[in-house]
């Protein structure tokens, strides 16, 4: 088993390196497919954090990936690079603890509809803004960020999201919310504090999607609300994260990886029927994958333990 | 006097009222430190409404709940688990997506006194075995017979190391030889010194367990003594059975 360990973790530190060289090779639209797929990759493992083990489906993914990218908009100017990401990390976990303590008492569909409208009710607010304080609906973003800045930026968090949901899978946070995620009742009589527990993780799932705002925006110029809180990103990143599996930490990026092919493959074929498209895929996904790609490759696994375990009973 | 200084739980004039039913009425109750109590009563008389005001499920309208130093009526579920309740439920909750040393740890790890994660897997397997549920620890919760399950989720509130154990009718649903055995089990528990509320309908269970018994009618204390004592008081077969016809 620790040989096997050792063979994984040689295998990903190499393909760490292949990726991390991959702009020195590749021409732009292969580094912008690039840099979409590793966008996707850490927004769907960032939701699965939270929503795989509570259950919980959240539709707030648009909602901090703009505030993340309104951040650098607003800032992006005026004050370092760095310094700028670490704002918008304090305020994409504000806003996360603020939305996690007034909501997570919610259960099932009215979550779903709370985190719809946060996304919307946060867009209203910033047209709100721009449109009676500063009088301009756009804002350009002039930072000195290229896209191969931008790819090796995502390619951090992606590393990052990772480690960290490793770590939490093995802490006590992560049991904890799989005890939550199977009974929340049960869950308070072990002594959880159930709130504390899921307003955690679900920040921490937040501030990702808020970097990933914040580090996309320089790519696009010029920003304006309907560009940042766009819906259709948290309903791709559900998708996305459901395809693959949400309860394994690896599972939405199974999902990410081919679906952004496909949707960028849509959207150059049929520009104006993706959306369609898009939402029979999602249908065709959740009747004939509930347990996503993971859940195939348990149902795999399962049918070959029952021999070796049967033999054991009997010996 | 050795008893009041040894009491485990102290409920006095515990109200909870749904809309116009008061469920929980002027209840006052006491269970003494190595002793079992019987909460019993007919259907909808408010007995489970009570565990779940103990355990913090439900907050009390009025009234105090006394419990390991503390007065614990409106407090956390979570707060009250760690000052040592343990409790099993009516319908039985196991946690199904995960096996069954899981379940014991989820009992283990959220207690104030942490162990190490090998203590735990010592800890979890002993508390399996406790229960009778030996070797079972890599089965599924899912694949465990009806008294397996019950098992399991015993030895989960055991992990709490519980100052007091609810158990809310906990030996329902059992057949005749597998009664015995749940029988045995909660009187070993005793035998321990756990100290136990228990909600049953069970009457050879009741008669054989319970040091005193408390009779709930419509959220109302109707009768409290030995088992013989208030299963022979009119009041309480009234309750049951309806009033006596005239004659």
């Amino acid at each position: 088993m620790s040989a096997m360990r050792l063979a994984a973790a040689l295998a990903s530190c190499a393909g760490l390196t292949v990726l991390a060289l991959l702009p020195m090779y590749v021409d732009a639209y292969y580094l912008a497919l690039a840099i979409g797929l590793l966008q996707f990759t850490v927004l769907a493992t960032a939701w699965g954090l939270f929503s795989g083990p509570t259950r919980y489906v959240s539709l707030a993914t648009t909602a901090f990936f703009g505030v993340g990218a309104y951040t650098v908009a607003v800032l992006g100017e005026l004050l370092s690079w760095p310094l700028v990401l670490l704002i918008a990390t304090v305020i994409g976990a504000l806003m996360a603890v603020i939305v996690g303590l007034s909501t997570l008492r919610l259960s099932g569909l009215h979550f779903v509809i709370f985190t719809f409208g946060l996304a919307e009710l946060i867009r209203q607010l910033v047209i709100w803004y721009e449109v009676n304080k500063t009088r301009v609906l756009g804002r350009y973003v002039f930072v000195d960020i290229t896209q191969k800045d931008i790819y090796w930026q995502l390619l951090v968090l992606a590393v990052a999201v990772f480690v960290i949901g490793w770590l939490i899978a093995r802490s006590r946070l992560g049991f904890a919310l799989r005890i939550i995620g199977e009974d929340e009742t049960v869950a308070k009589h072990c002594g959880i504090n159930v709130t504390v527990a899921k307003v955690t993780l679900f920040t921490i799932s937040a501030v990702f999607m808020t970097l990933v705002g914040a580090i996309m925006a320089p790519r696009w110029t010029y920003i304006e609300p309907s560009i940042a809180f766009n819906a259709t990103i948290s309903f791709e990143v559900v998708i996305m994260a459901l395809l693959g599996g949400a309860h394994r930490l690896w599972g939405p990026a199974l999902g990410a990886i081919p679906l952004t092919l496909l949707f960028e493959f849509l959207a150059a074929r049929f520009p104006t029927a993706s959306t369609l498209i898009m939402g029979v895929i999602f249908l065709l996904i959740v009747y004939a994958l509930p347990a996503g790609v993971v859940g195939l490759w348990d149902n795999f696994r399962r049918q070959w333990r029952p021999q070796r375990t049967g033999q054991g009973v009997k010996a | 006097m050795t008893a009041a200084a040894s009491t485990v739980l102290e409920i006095k004039g515990l109200v909870r009222a749904f809309g116009g039913l008061v469920a929980v009425n002027a209840l006052d109750m006491t269970v003494r430190s190595g002793e079992i109590v019987g909460l019993l009563g007919p259907n909808g008389s408010g007995k489970t409404t009570a565990l779940n005001l103990v355990s913090g499920v439900l907050r009390p309208d009025s009234g105090a709940i006394h419990f390991a130093g503390h007065d614990i009526a409106g407090m956390a579920t979570h707060r009250i688990a760690r000052l040592g309740l343990g409790r099993t439920f009516q319908l039985v909750r196991v946690l199904d997506g995960m096996n069954c040393a899981e379940n014991v740890r989820a009992g283990l790890a959220f207690h104030p006194a942490r162990l190490a994660r090998s203590e735990m897997d010592v800890a979890a397997i002993r508390l399996l075995e406790r229960v009778g549920l030996k070797d079972a620890d890599q089965r599924l919760a899912t694949e465990l017979t009806y008294i397996d399950r019950k098992r399991l989720e015993l030895a989960r509130a055991l992990a709490l190391k519980p100052r007091l154990l609810l158990l809310d009718e906990w030996l329902a649903g059992l057949n005749p030889s597998e009664l015995l055995i749940g029988i045995a089990l909660i009187r070993s528990l005793k035998d321990e010194g756990l100290s136990i509320l228990l909600v049953e309908h069970v009457m050879d269970a009741i008669r054989s367990l319970c040091d005193r018994c408390v009779v709930m009618n419509s959220g109302r204390k109707i009768a409290e003594g030995t088992p013989d004592e208030v299963l022979s008081d009119p009041a309480v077969i009234e309750a049951y059975l309806g009033a006596v016809a005239d004659a």
